[in-house]
C-alpha cells in the first residue's frame, strides 16, 4: 500500500522537508565487501562511444533548419538599458529574430554585472548572429557599481540578513583557554570551465518544446522552462544523454535555454544557443570568493574549547550563499562555537554551486588554523585531530562515521614526513601536511527507476537521470546486475530524457548514486520477484527455494538450473517490468561523508614555486559500487583541487568589474604535467542506516581537503603560513618573508596573520 | 576546396576564414572532433595532418594540404581500447582530442616514457582530471 510520509531532503548542504510516497518493503542491505558485480571494478558502459567520439553531446546536435543564437551582454558592471533598437541588426543578412529585456526569462533591463545577458539574436550562422549583436543600438544608464565585498558588507549591501550561529559560551571559553590562535584566510573566485560550454538546442514540435541541453538536472530544467514559459511541464521534453561536465554549474536552465526557446518560437526553426568559452568564463557561474576571520582556542592538553568565525561570502549579483562555516561547526567536537556569515551583494558575475560549495572554502581556513593551533600547542597535527573527534553532529548521531579509521589509514602516509623532509635541499624544502574532509553526500528521495526484462534475459534500467561523466550509468547497471544475479554485460541503462523514464534527482551534491542507486536496486528486485514467482509456477516449486545466480534460475537443492534467457524465451514479446523508488533517509540522523588527505609538497624558497608531489586520499563514503570509477572520481577531485590551490583565479578589472581571465591560457587549469602521485583508499563500509544500498556520494569529497593539506605541507616544509588561495608565488614569498620575520623576532608573542 | 579526411576525399564549399574544426563538424558531420575553447588553448579539437597533431579550431580549412586524420579515422586504434580499459574517460568531451594527440605520440614514439607522455599531452586539457588514467592508457596502449 502506498504510504505518505514527511521526510528531510538535502542538496549541497541545503535542507528541505518533502512529502514522499513510500511503497516498497525495504530491502535488506547486501553484506559489506565485494558482491558478484557491485564492489568490483567495472569498465564504463559508455566508455567506447565517448572515447571514439560517437557520443552525441548537446554541442553535436544539428537539427534541420537550425538557427544559431548569440547573446548581447552588458559591458558595464551595473547599468540599466534606457533604449534598445534591433532595426539595424534585423536588417543584416541571415538574421531572423531578436529578443530584448523582458522578451525571454533571463534577459533583463538591469544588468548587475559586466556580462549580464540583455538581448539575443538568432541568425542562420553563428557568425551572422555575432555580427548582429554589434548592430544593436543600445543606450545605457550607468549605475553605481560595488566590486569589493568588504565595502559591500560595510555598506550593508547584502543578500539577506547575516547568518548567525552559536552554541555554548564562546567568550567564556576563549577567556578560559590556554592557547588562542587567530587567522584571516581568503579564497579566490574560481571558474568551473566544463569542457562543453553551457548550451541548449530548442525545437517546438506542435505545442511541445524539445530542449536538448547540457545539464546536471533534466527534470529541473523541464520544470523551470515550463514555469517560466507558462506551459504544462509535460509539454517540455528535456534531453541530455551525454554531457561534457558541469561541476555544479549546470543545475538550472539558464538564459541560453530561454533565449533559444523563445527565438525558436518566434522563427519557427530550431535554435541553438551555446556560450563561447569567453562567455563561459564570465557568465556561467563561479565559486565565490570568501574572507574568513577565524579563531580557535584550546586547553594545554589539546582540547579545542572554542571555535569562531566571521565569514564573508562575496557572492556576486546572484547565486546562493553556501555554508562556509559548515566544517567549523561540525568537523570537531567543540562545545563553544560562534559563527557569522555575511553574503555580499556585489556587481560581479553570479555564483553557482561548485563541487562542495562552502565546504571547500571553509575547510581551507579551518584546517590551516588547526595546524597553526597544533604548532602552538606543540602537538602532532594528526593527534590533535584525533583528540577532538566529534562523535555526533551537535547531538545528532551520525548514520555512519569512519573518520577514525581514515586517520588510522593516514598514519602510514603521515609517517613518511621525516623521510620527505630529509629530501630537502638549500632551494627546495619538502614537507607533509594533512587535512580532514567533511561534507554531505547522503542523497535523498524522491527518485525512481524501472527495469525491463526481455525474453532474451537482458535487462534495461530506465530512469530519467543524467550521467555527467561520473560513471553513474555504469554504477546503476552494476546495482541492477547484482540484484538480478546476472553479469554486467546483460544490463543496459536508458537515461537522459524526461519523456522516457521516471523522475530521477539531479547529478549534484554527491547525490546521484545514493539517491538513484536504491531506486534501481528496488526496481531490479521487483523484476526478480516476478521472475521467481513465474518460475515457481512453471516448475511447480516454492518461491522461497528459488533464486537467480550467475544468470540462471536455480533451486536451493540444485535440481533446477535453467538459464534466464532459456526460461524467459517462452515470453516472446512479453516483458517483465519492475519499478522502484528511493526511500527516505534515516530519521534523526546526520548523513555525512568523511575523509583525510595527506599531501607531500615541495617549495622553492627562492622563487616561491610550489609543487605537489604526492597525495594520499582516504575517503569514507559508505559502500563503493565501482572501485575503478571511484578512484577516477578521487583523482579528478584532487587534481581540480590542486588547480584551485595553486593556479586558478578569476581576475577582475577593479575599475570596470570586467573579467580579465576569459581564455584558457589566462585561466590556468591543471594539465597532465601538473599531476602528482595520487594514492586512493576507501573505507568501503556500507552505512547500515542509509537506504537499501548503504552508499554515499563521492563526487565532491575529494576536492574538500586538498587546499588545506597542501598549505599544511608548505608549513611543514618551510614554517610559512599561507593564508590566501591561490598560493601564487607572490603569496608563497610573502608567507616565507613573514615566517623569517617571525623567526628573527623570536621571543615576541607570535600572532598569526 | 578539397579535403582528404580519414582516407576519403571530400569536395567542400567552405567559406573563406572557416576553421578546419567547423568544416569537419558542420559540413562533413564528423562531430567526434570537439570545439571546447575555439581559440587553440585546450586541445579538444586536435586532429592530425600528415600524422602531426594540429589544433583544428585555429587552423583555416583552406590552408590544409595534407591528409587529415580525425578521431573517426582512429576508431579501431589500439589506444581506444587502452583508454576504455584504463577508465581514461569521464565526461568524454576532451577524450577524442586526447586520443588523437596520443595516437600522434605513439606513432612517432611507440614506447613513450611518463615524461614524454606528459610533454606530448600537456596541451590537452581535461577538466574532469582523468590525467592519471590517460597516462596509464598510453603507457600500456599495446597491452
Amino acid at each position: 500500500m502506498a504510504r505518505l510520509i514527511r521526510t528531510e531532503k538535502e542538496v549541497e548542504g541545503n535542507f528541505e522537508e518533502v512529502w514522499l510516497v513510500v511503497e516498497e518493503d525495504p530491502l535488506e542491505q547486501w553484506p559489506g565487501g565485494p558482491g558478484d558485480v557491485v564492489g568490483r571494478p567495472a569498465l564504463r558502459k559508455d566508455a567506447l562511444e565517448r572515447v571514439r567520439g560517437e557520443a552525441r553531446f548537446t554541442a553535436d546536435i544539428q537539427l534541420p533548419g537550425m538557427l544559431h543564437a548569440a547573446i548581447l551582454r552588458s559591458p558595464h558592471a551595473h547599468a540599466r538599458v534606457k533604449s534598445i533598437d534591433f532595426a539595424a541588426a534585423l536588417a543584416l543578412r541571415g538574421v531572423r529574430a531578436a529578443v530584448g529585456p523582458g522578451d525571454a526569462p533571463g534577459l533583463e533591463a538591469e544588468a548587475g554585472y559586466a556580462g549580464a545577458p540583455v538581448a539575443a539574436v538568432a541568425a542562420e550562422t553563428l557568425g551572422q548572429a555575432h555580427a548582429a549583436l554589434e548592430a544593436i543600438a543600445i543606450e545605457w544608464e550607468k549605475l553605481e557599481a560595488v566590486i569589493d565585498a568588504e565595502e559591500a558588507v560595510e555598506r550593508g549591501l547584502l543578500h539577506g540578513e547575516p547568518e548567525r550561529y552559536e552554541r555554548g559560551d564562546f567568550d567564556r571559553a576563549i577567556a578560559g583557554a590556554d592557547v588562542v590562535v587567530e587567522g584571516t584566510y581568503r579564497t579566490q573566485v574560481v571558474l568551473h570551465n566544463s569542457m562543453e560550454t553551457h548550451q541548449s538546442v530548442c525545437e517546438w514540435i506542435g505545442e511541445r518544446l524539445d530542449v536538448y541541453t547540457s545539464t546536471q538536472y533534466v527534470w529541473g530544467v523541464r520544470n523551470e522552462v515550463a514555469r517560466e514559459l507558462g506551459i504544462a511541464a509535460d509539454m517540455v521534453r528535456v534531453v541530455c544523454e551525454y554531457m561534457g561536465g558541469g561541476f555544479g554549474s549546470k543545475n538550472s536552465a539558464g538564459e541560453y535555454t530561454f533565449a533559444a526557446a523563445v527565438l525558436a518560437q518566434r522563427t519557427g526553426h530550431p535554435v541553438r544557443c551555446a556560450l563561447t568559452r569567453r562567455e563561459e568564463n564570465v557568465a556561467a557561474g563561479n565559486r565565490n570568493a570568501t574572507i574568513q576571520r577565524l579563531t580557535a582556542a584550546a586547553t594545554r592538553d589539546g582540547t579545542i574549547v572554542a571555535l569562531g568565525g566571521e565569514f564573508v561570502n562575496a557572492l556576486g549579483w546572484g547565486g546562493w550563499s553556501a555554508s562556509t562555516e559548515g566544517p567549523l561547526k561540525i568537523l570537531y567536537a567543540c562545545d563553544n562555537v560562534r559563527t557569522t556569515r555575511h553574503t555580499a551583494k556585489i556587481n560581479t558575475p553570479p555564483m553557482k554551486a561548485f563541487r562542495a560549495p562552502g565546504f571547500v572554502e571553509g575547510t581551507f581556513g579551518l584546517e590551516c588554523l588547526i595546524d597553526e593551533l597544533a604548532a602552538k600547542l606543540d602537538v602532532d597535527p594528526l593527534e590533535l585531530r584525533r583528540k577532538n573527534y566529534a562523535s555526533s553532529n551537535d547531538g545528532t548521531p551520525f548514520s555512519s562515521k569512519n573518520l577514525a579509521e581514515c586517520y588510522e589509514r593516514a598514519q602510514k602516509h603521515w609517517d613518511r614526513r621525516h623521510d620527505v623532509r630529509a629530501r630537502s635541499d638549500a632551494t627546495w624544502k619538502r614537507g607533509v601536511g594533512m587535512a580532514s574532509q567533511i561534507w554531505y553526500g547522503g542523497g535523498g528521495p524522491p527518485s525512481y527507476a524501472w527495469t525491463r526484462v526481455g525474453s532474451d534475459g537482458r535487462i534495461t534500467v530506465v530512469t530519467a537521470m543524467q550521467d555527467i561523466g561520473t560513471g553513474t550509468r555504469t554504477a546503476m547497471a552494476q546495482i541492477a546486475a547484482e540484484e538480478l544475479g546476472v553479469s554486467l554485460d546483460r544490463v543496459e541503462v536508458s537515461l537522459g530524457d524526461t519523456a522516457r523514464g521516471p523522475y530521477a534527482t539531479l547529478s549534484a551534491g554527491s547525490s546521484t548514486t545514493p539517491s538513484i542507486g536504491p531506486a534501481v536496486r528496488a526496481a531490479a528486485a521487483d523484476a526478480k520477484r516476478q521472475i521467481i514467482e513465474i518460475a515457481a509456477q512453471r516448475y511447480d516449486l516454492e518461491e522461497r527455494v528459488l533464486e537467480i545466480r550467475d544468470g540462471r534460475i536455480v533451486s536451493h537443492d540444485g535440481n533446477l538450473s535453467v538459464a534466464l534467457e532459456e526460461f524467459l524465451d517462452m515470453l516472446g514479446s512479453a516483458q517483465i517490468l519492475g519499478k522502484g523508488a528511493r526511500g527516505p533517509n534515516p530519521t534523526g540522523m546526520s548523513v555525512l561523508t568523511f575523509g583525510v588527505h595527506v599531501v607531500e609538497a615541495a617549495v622553492d624558497v627562492e622563487t616561491g614555486e610550489v609543487r605537489v608531489e604526492r597525495v594520499a586520499a582516504i575517503h569514507d563514503v559508505g559502500r563503493i559500487v565501482n572501485p575503478l570509477g571511484a578512484e577516477s572520481q578521487v583523482e579528478g577531485g584532487v587534481i581540480q583541487g590542486i588547480g584551485h590551490t595553486l593556479s586558478e583565479v578569476r581576475l577582475l578589472d577593479a575599475e570596470t568589474g570586467r573579467v580579465l581571465t576569459t581564455s584558457l591560457d589566462a585561466y590556468r587549469m591543471p594539465t597532465i604535467a601538473d599531476v602528482p602521485e595520487i594514492v586512493c583508499e576507501f573505507i568501503d563500509k556500507p552505512d547500515e542506516h542509509l537506504t537499501n544500498l548503504g552508499s554515499k556520494g563521492l563526487g565532491e569529497p575529494p576536492i574538500v581537503p586538498i587546499a588545506a593539506a597542501i598549505a599544511n605541507a608548505i608549513r611543514d616544509a618551510t614554517g610559512a603560513d599561507v593564508h590566501e588561495l591561490p598560493i601564487s608565488r607572490e603569496e608563497m614569498l610573502r608567507a616565507l618573508r613573514e615566517a623569517d620575520r617571525r623567526k628573527s623576532g623570536a621571543g615576541l608573542q607570535s600572532v598569526a596573520h | 576546396m578539397k579535403l582528404v579526411v580519414n582516407g576519403n576525399e571530400y569536395v567542400v564549399d567552405a567559406p573563406i576564414g572557416a576553421s578546419l574544426a567547423s568544416i569537419l563538424r558542420e559540413r562533413l558531420g564528423l562531430t567526434g572532433t570537439k570545439i571546447a575553447c575555439n581559440e587553440g588553448h585546450c586541445g579538444a579539437c586536435t586532429v592530425m595532418v600528415d600524422g602531426v597533431p594540429v589544433l583544428s579550431c585555429i587552423t583555416l580549412a583552406h590552408t590544409v594540404e595534407g591528409e587529415i586524420t580525425t578521431i573517426e579515422g582512429l576508431r579501431e586504434h589500439r589506444l581506444v581500447g587502452a583508454f576504455v580499459k584504463a577508465d581514461a574517460v569521464q565526461c568524454g568531451f576532451c577524450t577524442p582530442g586526447q586520443v588523437v594527440s596520443a595516437a600522434a605520440l605513439v606513432a612517432a614514439n611507440p614506447d613513450p616514457t611518463t615524461e614524454e607522455i606528459r610533454h606530448a599531452m600537456a596541451g590537452n586539457i581535461c577538466r574532469c582530471g582523468t590525467y592519471p588514467k590517460i597516462e596509464e592508457a598510453i603507457l600500456h596502449w599495446r597491452d
